[in-house]
């Protein structure tokens, strides 16, 4: 009976402790996460909102300044600027984009195409290069020049040539386009995907009760289709937000105001001016910008095709 | 006659999807084949009109050229260096979470998972100029550590790897090598780790590509040439005074090129690895 007992306590503080060393081994596993974002991730968040408080150089004493970094920041005209360009961005690189991949997606998907996987490859291609190469490349196409490749073409149709890189239109389409050409074959892609998991039977049920191809595509493929849609709306929204390697490519070390994006205006300020008070401002701001504006995605998308 | 005419308006659609395609894959296709029609040909082909649109004789030339104004293999090697070292990092630290999180119960685990996902909602730039600091008062300027340490930290890594071992990861297999008195790091390396092979392949494509590719970063903490990753360097060929367009592109399109060519070989792969990725999450 005794003994009995004694087996029974041992094995359960066995499993007991079998259980506490899975969650050990369980926070162990986890840890290095959790350390490398402390330092890496976490604490410079904080800091980020401490510094924006704070008039520093990087080197000497911190001193404190209340909200004149974020006043500072808000009556520079050329955080404005840089504000209306990457908003401009914005909507001529994602819109156009987010369009051609539904449309190409559908052709992609359309019954009896042949040589699919080779279109597939070739238009998700461009997303296998790298943003620095496309800029590069991208910039001596958009180049002001008689002989840039863009106004050799724009001559063929008897355009005159532009100055691509110092005018205010130029640059925001050169850099548009950049955008465009390398994220347009991953958003098809993307929908594509979506498409193809559309139940079959769905339009074929429809096709019986007579809908147009029209009517397919209001009452199926854009309902079915609309979590796959504000995802894209989204990551491409965050994305353009955070523009940056295209602009300092294409216009350089100027920092030229046609061109100017948030996240180029604070990383000047930040290591070029070193005045990291202002910078950490406007990364706040451009913080709370990027929740606004997924929140009115999320918003709209919510509301569209309802 | 009405079948006719359906089928003629069948075949005219057809012809309008095929030209799209046709159109779009010219379109995505053509800078990379102009790059290579720069990388071989002389500066001045390129600035006349009409440029150049075939092949040249420069290739050589215009390569030799990078080599002596940027260092062109040492940048490679960094950037092979920071993108083979974080995957791999990532790859095992991410897989080992993913496992506890998927296999092991311990207190305030669900809360943990759900910080992790939160985590990944927060913009880079967010916390960039103290990163800066940090990474200079550990004396790591222009160490590839400020690349590789910090690029381990991957939230949707560990959200990927929890899923795929959740759902491959059979729980009886787990059960049992726990009454046989397996260590747990023994099963999470014999029983979960064979198994999920095919997320690693996925996580490995998106997280390498996200390394080799990476500027802004790279450009703040690395400021000189011999720590330079390859896109660092890349840059530094159009600060020059004189723009020789065809070594330029010769640059770019040589350190373009190697991941092209994976790309194509490996293209199922990838393009499923890097929009699952964006689907799943």
């Amino acid at each position: 009976m005794a003994k009995t007992e004694t087996t029974l306590k041992t094995a359960k503080r066995s499993s007991l402790s079998e259980r506490t060393k899975e969650a050990i081994s369980g926070y162990i596993y986890i840890s290095p996460f959790f350390v490398l974002f402390a330092i890496f991730g976490l604490f410079p968040i904080i800091f980020s909102f401490y510094l924006g408080f704070q008039k520093w150089n990087g080197l000497g004493e911190m001193e404190f300044v209340g909200l004149q970094n974020f006043k500072w920041v808000l009556s520079d005209e050329i955080f404005w600027t840089s504000l209306s360009n990457t908003l401009i961005m914005w909507v001529l690189g994602t819109i156009p984009q987010l369009l051609f991949g539904i449309i190409l997606a559908y052709a992609l998907n359309a019954a009896l195409i042949k040589m699919k996987s080779f279109f597939r490859v070739a238009i998700f291609m461009p997303y296998v290069t790298s943003t620095v190469a496309v800029a590069i490349v991208f910039g001596i196409m958009f180049n002001s020049q008689d002989f840039g490749l863009i106004n050799v073409i724009l001559g063929w149709f008897g355009v005159d040539p532009i100055s691509w890189n110092t005018s205010w239109w130029g640059v925001k389409i050169a850099i548009s386009t950049m955008v465009f050409w390398r994220w347009v074959g991953y958003n098809t892609i993307i929908y594509l995907a979506g498409l193809q998991a559309i139940p079959n039977e769905l339009y074929e049920a429809a096709q019986i009760d007579g809908a147009t191809i029209r009517q397919k595509i209001q009452y199926i493929t854009i309902p079915m289709l609309r979590p796959i849609i504000i995802l894209t709306v989204f990551t491409s929204t965050i994305g353009a937000l955070q523009l940056f390697t295209e602009p300092l490519i294409y216009i350089g070390r100027s920092f030229r105001e046609e061109g100017i994006t948030v996240v180029l205006y604070l990383y000047r300020e930040a290591f070029t001016n070193l005045s990291f008070g202002p910078a950490s401002a406007a990364a706040i701001i451009l913080f709370i910008i990027i929740i606004i504006l997924s929140s009115i995605n999320v918003f709209v998308a919510n509301r569209i095709g309802r | 006659m009405s079948e006719k005419t359906v089928s003629n308006k069948v075949s005219i659609s057809k012809l309008f999807v095929y030209a799209l395609l046709v159109i779009a894959s010219f379109l995505s296709i053509f800078p990379l084949y102009w790059m290579f029609v720069m990388a071989t040909n002389h500066n001045s082909a390129i600035n006349s009109v009409p440029p150049a649109f075939i092949p040249g004789s420069e290739l050589v030339t215009n390569f030799t050229n990078v080599i002596n104004t940027i260092d062109f293999w040492g940048a490679i090697g960094n950037s092979l260096i920071v993108s083979v070292v974080a995957t791999l990092g990532v790859l095992f630290l991410c897989s080992l979470a993913g496992f506890a999180f998927a296999k092991f119960e311990f207190k305030g685990k669900n809360f943990l998972f759900f910080a992790i996902l939160i985590t990944m909602m927060i913009p880079p730039q967010l916390g960039l100029i103290p990163q800066y600091i940090i990474i200079s008062k550990l004396d790591w300027l222009n160490d590839l550590k400020a690349i590789i340490i910090p690029g381990l930290i991957d939230a949707f890594g560990i959200f990927w790897m929890r899923q795929y071992i959740s759902s491959n990861v059979p729980n009886e297999l787990v059960d049992a090598a726990k009454v046989d008195g397996c260590s747990n790091f023994r099963i999470y390396w014999n029983i979960a780790v064979p198994v999920i092979i095919p997320a690693f392949a996925t996580l490995a494509i998106i997280k390498f590509m996200y390394i080799w590719n990476d500027f802004l970063w790279p450009l703040i903490v690395l400021r000189e040439e011999s720590s330079f990753t390859i896109q660092v360097a890349l840059r530094g060929l159009i600060d020059n005074y004189v723009r020789d367009n065809g070594m330029i592109l010769s640059g770019t399109f040589w350190a373009t090129v190697p991941l092209i060519i994976v790309f194509l070989l490996l293209n199922r792969l990838f393009i499923q690895s890097l929009t699952e990725g964006a689907v799943k999450s």
